[in-house]
């Protein structure tokens, strides 16, 4: 048998059906995983007597028979997800002891299907970066090396922790947070899969706000399969969400066909972006190929307004952001520097607890949304945000999916673009398109850069229709046959 | 139209006013906490309205169904779609850091509200806007000597601002500006009203200028809680305005606040100063859209308002503006006066009269409410049929009614155990009056001689005297001008 922690989701679920191992078995390797991948300082907080406790409760029901569809997997969530009892920080100083007393929606519905909390994972401070070099607690190691390099990587951002966590085999699955490519652009950098469903899939209740327009949860895993299996357990609508949809709920694994004959799949002339690497080109072209080959239509698009997407996002998001965060201010829970009058207070706390990319962001949002600024930036952006809709709107009128590329590039060192944003955000500059639109994406690892570094490919689909999104990624699952592992693998 | 004086001649004041008024709805505007009034600090507070990390805002439906019945008893434009957005601003009893309340697309758009002026006139005074928005929470700085407390109970509760036009031209229109509006807002059960308890809260957009000109530059004074405060403040900001531009000065855009025991408002901050609040559609709500069924559905079922009622008494029942805008004011006076009438079986301008003079004169003098008064609309009902039908004489009646009023009984009784039946028996009346003529033969003179006409009344006078009062007075006039030979 497959170490358990080297299985994947499906693999382990399938293994605890049959009583070929125990929850508590799993449980421990992945505790003992976690362990041994502290380095990465991919876990805020672990919990191992709560996963222990957990597993147990999943042994006896698979002993009446009674496993539910994650019954004994553990799981580790992005700490932007409240969990009761459980710190749950968002990456920043702010939060540093909070503990919630609910449990978001997301994670309640896993801990219903039966899912084992191994700890939460470390993330950009709430969720704003690309690399996840702006935590409170560190950076998150990629377990990657470049071939002949002992240089460090950053496993990507906001969704690091989770990505990292997968890759090094210290967990099945993890939750991300998507809101401009949070959990599509670490997968690529770890060479696992992480996809954002349609916005209003997941609940976004208990996950601390960065850009409520935007923010999405989804699964990040090993597999195509293994997201699916993960989607169904998050989604569903939530009445407490206002921005929840009532859609039902599909049993996502059974997209996972494999057939892809006489599905269009359409190639954004836009994405060709100037200087574009050679070995982008090609994994783009492979991904095409592979496509074709099992009996896709591969036809030409155009996204005209893909230049503006990048600064469209980062004025949304940052106006949503600066009113979102200004709830931190010392007065009820979190952080709390005293000061001699209330604004002294304000001042002490914000500045104390936030690093230095919320308060640029802050500041970004504050400014598009002053008088005299708001209808220049915001409200330009946001008429902008309904071009970039419609263009999709326009390309699904001949496609079904769109392929691309996830990254400009792979995994870059720790401590690079830290002192240029601009460059830091051109991360995003092929994922926020899909999140400016609300569109489902995911991220498949297609390949090793020449320095043998993870590259993925994303898939970009119609609102609610995760299905064809899936079944496509399976095919390019399937065809890239990606097998090759990361210098650091816990638990081998 | 109302003009001030000023030294240098006359001014016009323009006011507008703002209305903060709290919806009655069993919970938040986002949240399900209660609402009820008067419960220990904090604990009416979910963890939406503590801002927790990650909470999100629901819509309440009903604080939503309470806005369009009020904007369809205000005669206003219901908007199909309207948006809900932040107002951004840090505050310590602001837990999200922002308000949620509705800028661009307010929930209802201009509407009417007619005032009523002492005098019996009415005019009209036009609606701008009404929009929803949540209430911030209440800071307390005299608890302790260093720390300020906040209280959320109030945070996040429902508000409707109500935004007049800058049609109001004196602080008497203000004040039947705020009376009508509350009277409306009751009988749609949509705010108490409560000015003590602040669930009607104004704030005053007051300028001068001469009669003619084009509107001056307006301050805005906050904080004012009740008819009278309002009143003041306008009386004490149109003559400040007067003052500061008779002696050549202008008028500075800005936020006053009112001081009700000095009966002044200061300055609190300059347009300068003024908060930039950065508002933009909330992305954690969708646009609220309403189905026109459902605001025909909410208009079918609205109560009959104060103007309907005022018009259907003065016609139907032939009342003076006066009486019947007394009558109707609040809800529960009309709903007695009408079941005194009891379906029409009585004359309803003798029943106008007795509510609104003797039962309503009675309620104020003994500070009683409607519902506990000793006599109901059934007692009263009764005494009216003893004065119709001439049991009991007009004079007698007011009596009967304190006895009534003392004890709670019944009209019937009262006038059974003190003997204050009306002497109707024309052979008992006519011994009285030939009584009263012959002990007066000089007064008797004076009538024939037709010297003073008047004298007559001095006869019946003698006579009512003769009987307590019971006589009925005019069965008396018909006699004695028979017996004198008028």
């Amino acid at each position: 048998m497959t170490s358990p922690t080297h299985m994947t989701l499906a693999q382990a679920r399938d293994a605890l059906a049959k009583r070929e191992m125990s929850a508590r078995e799993l449980a421990e390797a992945h505790l003992a995983a976690v362990e041994a991948a502290r380095p990465l300082n991919a876990f805020t907080v672990e919990t191992p007597e709560k996963a222990l406790s957990m597993a147990e409760a999943s042994d006896e029901r698979l002993a009446k028979g009674e496993g539910r569809p994650l019954e004994g997997i553990p799981l580790g969530i992005k700490d932007l997800f409240c969990t009761e009892g459980v710190a749950s920080t968002a990456g920043s100083r702010m939060l540093k002891d909070f503990k919630p007393t609910y449990e978001s929606t997301v994670t309640a519905n896993l801990w219903r299907d039966g899912a084992v909390l191994l700890g939460k994972l470390n993330m950009d401070e709430f969720a704003m970066g690309s690399s996840n070099m702006t935590s409170a607690y560190g950076g998150v190691e990629n377990p990657w090396r470049a071939e002949g390099s002992d240089k460090k990587l950053v496993a990507g951002g906001s969704s690091g922790g989770s990505a990292a966590a997968v890759a090094a085999r210290c967990a099945l699955g993890t939750t991300g947070t998507d809101t401009g490519g949070s959990i599509r652009q670490p997968a690529a950098f770890t060479g696992i899969v992480g996809m954002k469903p349609t916005y209003g899939r997941c609940s976004r209740w208990g996950i601390v706000s960065f850009a409520s327009s935007l923010d999405q949860a989804g699964p990040m895993a090993r597999s195509v399969r293994d997201c699916a299996i993960l989607l169904r357990s998050m989604s569903g609508h939530d009445p407490k969400d206002s921005t929840s949809i009532e859609q039902p709920v599909p049993d996502f694994e059974k997209a996972l066909t494999g057939d892809i004959r006489g599905l269009k799949v359409g190639i954004p002339k836009e994405y060709r972006v100037d200087g574009m690497s050679e070995e982008l080109e090609r994994l783009w072209q492979q991904g095409i190929d592979w496509l074709r080959a099992a009996g896709a239509e591969i036809i030409d698009i155009s996204l005209p307004h893909t230049s503006y997407a990048l600064p469209t996002y980062y004025i949304v998001a940052s106006a949503e952001a600066s009113s979102n965060l200004a709830r931190y201010d010392g007065v009820r829970y979190g952080l709390r520097v005293e000061g001699d009058s209330l604004d002294e207070m304000y001042e002490a706390t914000r500045g104390a607890g936030f690093g230095r990319e919320v308060k640029r962001r802050i500041l970004i949002g504050t400014y598009v949304l002053s008088a005299g600024y708001y209808d220049a930036y915001y409200n330009k952006a946001r008429q902008v945000r309904t071009l970039i809709a419609r263009d999709f709107g326009q390309a699904y009128e001949k496609v079904d999916v769109i392929l691309t590329p996830t990254t400009p590039g792979p995994a870059f060192p720790m401590g690079e673009k830290m002192d240029d944003p601009i460059a830091m955000y051109l991360n995003d500059v092929f994922t926020v398109p899909a999140s400016l639109a609300g569109q489902p994406a995911i991220s498949v690892p297609a390949g090793l850069s020449e320095q043998g570094l993870p590259l993925g490919l994303q898939l970009i689909g119609r609102a609610f229709d995760e299905q064809t999104v899936l079944r496509a990624a399976g095919v390019l699952e399937e065809a890239a046959q990606f097998t090759a592992e990361p210098a650091f693998v816990a638990g081998a | 139209m109302s003009l001030i004086e000023g030294e240098t001649g006359k001014w016009e004041v323009v006011i507008g006013l703002e209305v903060h008024a709290q919806v009655i709805s069993r919970s938040k505007l986002f949240s399900g906490a209660s609402t009820a009034y008067g419960a220990a600090p904090n604990s009416q507070v979910s963890l939406v309205d503590a801002a927790m990390p990650g909470m999100l805002p629901v819509l309440n439906r009903e604080c939503v169904a309470q806005a369009v019945r009020t904007g369809l008893g205000l005669k206003a434009k219901i908007n199909l779609t309207s948006v809900f957005e932040r107002k951004n601003y840090f505050y310590a009893d602001l837990p999200q850091g922002y308000q949620i309340s509705q800028f661009k697309h307010p929930i209802v758009g201009e509407g009417t509200l007619t005032i009523d002026l002492p005098d019996g006139s009415t005019r009209d005074i036009g609606i701008e806007r009404l929009h929803l928005e949540q209430d911030a929470g209440k800071s307390l700085h005299d608890q302790d000597p260093r720390r300020t407390f906040v209280d959320l109970n109030r945070a996040g509760v429902a508000l409707m601002e109500i935004v007049s036009k800058p049609d109001i031209r004196s602080a008497e229109e203000a004040g039947a500006y705020i009376r009508k509006l509350r009277s409306i807002l009751r009988y749609l059960g949509t705010c108490d009203g409560n000015m003590e308890e602040g669930s009607l809260r104004c704030d005053v957009n007051l300028s001068v200028r001469r009669p003619g000109e084009p509107l001056g530059t307006r301050t805005e004074t906050k904080n004012v809680n009740s008819i009278r405060f309002v009143q003041q403040a306008i009386e004490y900001e149109a003559r400040r305005q007067i003052e500061v531009l008779e002696a050549g000065g202008t008028i500075e855009q800005e936020t006053r606040l009112f001081d009700s025991r000095k009966g002044e408002s200061r300055s609190m901050r300059s347009k300068e100063e003024a908060h930039d609040y950065r508002y933009f559609p909330d992305p954690d709500l969708l646009p609220l859209v309403l189905e026109q069924s459902y605001v025909d559905e909410l208009a079918a079922a609205l109560p009959e308002l104060p103007d309907e009622k005022k018009r259907r008494f003065m016609e139907d029942y032939g009342l003076s503006a006066y009486d019947a805008g007394v009558l109707v004011a609040e809800q529960a006076n009309a709903a007695f006066y009408e079941a005194v009438l009891d379906g029409g079986k009585r004359d309803p301008k003798l029943a106008a009269n007795w509510v609104t003079v003797n039962y309503f004169g009675a309620l104020n003098a003994s500070g009683v409410g409607l519902a506990e008064a000793p006599i109901d609309a059934k007692k009263l009902g009764g005494l009216l049929d003893l004065i119709a039908d001439g049991t009991v004489s007009s004079r007698l009646a007011k009596e009967v009614f304190e006895a009534m009023w003392e004890s709670g009984k019944d009209a019937a009784t009262i006038v059974e155990e003190k003997g204050l039946k009306q002497i109707t028996d024309e052979s008992a009346i006519e011994a009285l009056v030939d009584k009263v003529i012959a002990e007066n033969p000089a007064q008797v003179e004076q009538y024939a001689g037709g010297e003073n006409p008047k004298v007559i009344g001095w006869f019946v006078g003698q006579v009512m005297k003769a009987s307590q009062g019971k006589a009925n007075p005019g069965a008396v006039n018909q006699i004695l001008k028979r017996k004198l030979g008028g």
